[in-house]
Parts: structure tokens; C-alpha cells; sequence
């Protein structure tokens, strides 16, 4: 059972990193956002499976702690864009270089 | 009975992990930003939902179930507000540089505080 989740963990990692490498590439600095978004959901579920396969209950501390950088992650760089209130209207078609 | 658990666990994790897969595909195939801020926070989610749902009985303790569900819950939350934000960061982007590009012509107004 542990060698099982051990190779969804891996196949989880697989995954996040094929959407970071093809993120990363994107161009603009969001979709780069975007990437640790992912990376940080996926790396959630890769300690959560990890967990019974090692059977240390700490990794889950790790994971709880990783779910809140993610998400002040996102926080900070909307704070980077500084006090501007962006007008409503139509979102831009941000095209793929 | 661990044999209908570890076959119980198997089919969520899969499931969760198939989640995952779309998540990511449609991460990277959508054309615009914000559909791809959709695909990223629903489906990844779905899937966090699921490999939880499928761990809770190889759970050491009923503590580190309800961890589990706690870690899933804050994921949850967190995923909603990061779409909210990172949705106003592209508007924020596209006002700034229509406000750059207003300011080669005139000069830049005063942001609103």
C-alpha cells in the first residue's frame, strides 16, 4: 500500500512539473504566478499522500503550512500592482507568445 | 476490511489524481488568463478533495483525519479568494498599461486611493 501512494506522489510531481516547465515558458509573469498556484496545490496533495506512506503525521503540518504560503504568494504579488483600482470592462485576451 | 480500504483509497486517490491531470491540461491549454485561473483553482481543488477523501481511512488517528479535512478546507478557502485576486491582478495589469499607454499621450492621472 505505502509503494502505491508513493508512486501517485510521484506521479503528482510528474504532473506539476509538466504544467510549471510549460508555464514557465508562457511568457507573462501571471501565468508564471499561476505555475506556483499549481505547484503549491500539487505539492498539498504530494505530502498529504506521503503521510500514510511514511506514516510520520508531521508532513501534514508541512502541508497546512504550504497551503497558506500559496496563498499569500497570490496575495503579495496583487499587493505588487500597488493601490490601483482596475477599471471594469473587458478582460484582455492575454495571446499566448 | 484493510483490503476494502486500501481498495477504497486506491480508487480516490486515482480519481483525484485524474482531477489533478485535467487541472494541469487545461492549466496549460486554455487560451486566456482568466479562464486558466478557472481551470486551475476548480479542477486542482476537485482533486485535493478527492486524495483527501480517499486518505481519510489509511489516517493514523482520527487527529490526523480531521488535519487532513482541516488542510482541504483551508485549500478550499484559499483557492477561492487566490482566483478573486489573481483575476484583479490581470484587470490591474491591462488599466495599468492602458493607463501607461494614456500617459505617453496625456499626462497620468492621479490614481483613485
Amino acid at each position: 500500500m505505502a509503494d502505491l501512494l508513493f508512486a501517485a506522489a510521484t506521479l503528482l510531481l510528474l504532473l506539476a512539473a509538466a504544467g510549471l516547465a510549460s508555464l514557465w515558458w508562457a511568457g507573462n509573469d501571471l501565468d508564471r504566478m499561476l505555475a506556483v498556484q499549481l505547484l503549491g496545490a500539487a505539492g498539498i496533495a504530494v505530502l498529504l499522500l506521503l503521510t500514510p506512506a511514511m506514516g510520520d503525521s508531521s508532513l501534514l503540518d508541512t502541508a497546512l503550512l504550504l497551503a497558506l504560503l500559496a496563498a499569500l504568494a497570490a496575495c503579495a504579488y496583487r499587493a505588487a500592482f500597488g493601490p490601483t483600482r482596475p477599471k471594469a470592462g473587458r478582460p484582455p485576451a492575454a495571446p499566448r507568445p | 476490511m484493510s483490503l476494502l480500504a486500501s481498495a477504497f483509497t486506491l480508487v480516490f486517490v486515482a480519481a483525484g489524481i485524474g482531477f489533478f491531470a485535467a487541472g494541469t491540461l487545461g492549466l496549460v491549454r486554455l487560451p486566456g488568463t482568466l479562464s486558466r485561473i478557472h481551470a486551475l483553482t476548480k479542477a486542482d481543488n476537485v482533486g485535493l478533495a478527492l486524495i483527501v477523501l480517499g486518505l481519510l481511512p489509511q489516517a493514523a488517528s482520527v487527529l490526523d483525519a480531521a488535519k487532513m479535512v482541516a488542510i482541504w478546507l483551508l485549500a478550499q478557502l484559499a483557492s477561492g479568494a487566490v482566483a478573486q485576486v489573481m483575476a484583479e491582478a490581470v484587470m490591474a495589469e491591462a488599466t495599468l498599461a492602458e493607463a501607461k499607454d494614456a500617459g505617453d499621450a496625456a499626462p497620468p492621472e492621479e490614481s483613485r486611493p
